[in-house]
């Protein structure tokens, strides 16, 4: 049996995530949401509606979905595709056209892209396309079924972001499945950890599943360095920032008496380091090491911890909202602003394997 | 050589119902009726099978036997059989489509159904999950996505008809075959070599039209041939390449044999 008594409830306006390893019934579990697979027991009830009494495919134009590959329909352009579902409805062509072009703007695709095939497309390029495709007909229930996992790291990361982006524009009730633990804590407003046979070993906030895990397999699943990735969920608070000299590019450095130098734009935005001890004339492009990541003041901990930490200096660079150097910091003032944080409080101190409240 | 140049020219050959022009018809006409009555029993019975995965088998194995029947033998064993119970030009007419019927049906029957199975599972899950009838899934995705191959299934069974409706000449009716039997009874080499000449190039200009349709109505989207520059990495779809030539529908090695436990 593939999923065996599994209960969960996904929030409206919530991204609830699915995640476990393979063979657990995550994508069953989401299939029978939309009755792709038929539950042999139990009901699903969509705003109190039990959907087994529902028609299929009436169901299923209700419910926006999203799997893998896109899955784009390829003698179709990708307006067409995006229109599947409103012409199913039999929503009028015209206005159908004007929305499935602004769907394709919100997804971030140009609408010269209209006209295209998929197969002109890339990877990230279609799953865009999936993605507007799904919200066509304005559904308020999402099913995503590892949307993002067949495309490379970097492009990964920005159809997350712009998920994330879009979704706090939005506001659908998305059930969203992976197999990765991190795209799961990223995206996730309840994570819901399946074990195989499609039990739900722990549902909770991410920040709690980080910090209270369960039991083994959960502590397992979440992985080694989730101390380290709770992090992510903790803003910044008010760092002890050291202003630090900077130059600018072209500048010659030869006098000046420190081990490292930024070097910043003329917008104050930091462009890499460089050691006036080993640098003979003006500071270009090719001597600058760029090694150092660059976090926001306002965002979280592990991206303050991770700037200082990965700085050829030892300081960490810290910018505000535009981009522009606000400081630096060492890491183990981040490490002293971290002990000072508390850890997301647990539920029932009496029982610690209890859901969050 | 010189015989058959004059064969083909000689204005005699070219007029009356049993001229040049006249088999023709006839030959084009017993092809049509067959193609088309062969389509009517290949073709859904393909997309049906390609659609719910359903005998499978069936078609592998027809696919296979089919090349086996010599059409003569059958045309002969029609001709005893059906002979006594028709009357009239039918007697003659309809062994011969019957033959026809036949040797069309695998190419088709192979291309609707390869074409619907080679469908990318992803766009027929999403079309199923975005609310499309069985019907709908059929009708708006695994038909225009099966039509390369359905296409090209027709042209062979296409080739295979105007050539072979050469044979209905022995059973006694008309086309294009009339003169490569006339010919041989009064060993009229240039009438049988004139006559052989004109049902390859008919053969061959039959199908030139056929591409020329099917460019014309397969998606842009499925041969490569869409709107503006091409961007990023291209998806190849499987049927890309067999889209414009009429090769007979080879079924993957994986799916000859029969595997009970494909749900």
């Amino acid at each position: 049996m593939a999923v065996d008594n599994l209960s969960l409830e996904a929030p409206s306006g919530k991204i609830t995530v699915l995640v476990g390893p393979s063979g657990c019934g995550k994508t069953t579990s989401l299939r029978m949401i939309n009755r792709m697979i038929q539950p042999s027991s139990g009901t699903i009830t969509l705003d109190g509606r039990d959907t087994g009494r529902m028609k299929e495919s009436e169901l299923r134009r209700g419910i926006g979905y999203v799997i893998q590959h896109a899955g784009l329909f390829p003698h179709r352009t990708v307006l067409d595709n995006v229109s599947t579902v409103p012409r199913l409805l039999g929503m009028d062509k015209t206005e159908t056209r004007k929305r499935s072009m602004e769907l394709l703007e919100r997804v971030g695709l140009d609408p010269a892209f209209a006209k295209r095939y998929p197969a002109q497309l890339s990877g990230g390029q279609q799953q865009r396309v999936g993605v507007a495709r799904a919200l066509a007909a304005d559904p308020p229930v999402m099913l995503m079924d590892e949307p993002f996992s067949a495309v490379d790291p970097v492009v990964r990361e920005q159809l997350q972001d712009e998920f994330l982006r879009l979704q706090g524009d939005l506001g659908k009730t998305i059930i969203f499945v992976t197999h990765d633990i991190d795209e799961a804590i990223k995206l996730g407003d309840q994570v819901a950890v399946l074990k195989v046979g499609g039990h739900l070993a722990q549902i909770a906030a991410p920040a709690y599943l980080l910090s209270h895990p369960v039991d083994d397999f959960v502590a397992d699943f979440v992985g080694r360095d989730r101390g380290y990735r709770a992090l992510s969920f903790q803003p910044t608070p008010r760092l002890p920032l050291a202003s630090e000299r900077t130059v600018s590019m072209g500048e010659r450095i030869g006098g000046i008496d420190a081990d490292w130098v930024l070097v910043v734009d003329d917008d104050n935005h930091p462009l890499g380091w460089v050691e006036p001890a080993r640098l003979k004339g003006e500071v270009r492009s090719e001597t600058l090491h760029r090694g150092g990541t660059v976090a926001r003041a306002s965002g979280p901990l592990r991206a303050a911890l991770d700037a200082a930490l990965s700085s050829p200096s030892r300081r960490g660079v810290i910018v505000d909202d535009t981009g522009a150097l606000v400081g630096t910091v060492k890491a183990h003032e981040v490490l002293t602003a971290i002990e000072e944080t508390s850890r997301p409080e647990l539920a029932n101190p009496d029982n610690p394997g209890a859901p969050a409240a | 050589m010189n015989g058959v140049i004059t064969w083909l020219t000689d204005p005699l050959n070219w007029s009356g119902s049993d001229g040049i022009p006249g088999q023709t018809l006839t030959h084009l006409w017993y092809s049509a009726i067959s193609l088309f009555v062969a389509c009517l029993i290949a073709i859904p019975l393909g997309l049906a099978i390609g659609h719910t995965g359903r005998g499978r088998f069936f078609v592998v194995n027809l696919a296979g036997a089919a090349r086996a029947i010599p059409s003569l033998g059958l045309l002969y064993l029609m001709v005893l059989w059906l002979f006594p119970k028709l009357k009239g030009d039918s007697a003659f007419l309809v062994p011969s489509l019957i033959v026809l019927i036949v040797l069309a049906i695998p190419p088709l029957m192979a291309g609707a159904y390869a074409g619907v199975e080679g469908v990318d599972p992803a766009a027929r899950d999403a079309a199923k999950g975005m609310g499309m009838t069985g019907m709908q899934v059929l009708g708006k995705v695994e038909v225009p996505n099966a039509l390369p191959l359905i296409l090209s299934g027709f042209r062979s069974a296409t080739l295979q008809v105007i050539a072979t409706a050469t044979l209905a000449a022995v059973a006694g009716t008309g086309g294009l075959g009339r003169f490569l039997i006339d010919g041989q009874k009064i060993r009229d080499y240039p009438q049988m070599a004139g006559g052989a000449l004109l049902v390859a190039v008919l053969a061959l200009v039959v199908d030139l039209l056929l591409a020329v349709v099917q460019r014309y109505v397969v998606s842009p989207g499925l041969t490569g041939r869409g709107a503006g520059p091409a961007r990023g990495s291209r998806r190849r779809s499987p049927n890309r390449n067999l889209g414009n030539t009429p090769l007979d529908v080879d079924i993957p090695s994986t799916t000859r044999t029969v595997d009970p436990q494909t749900p």
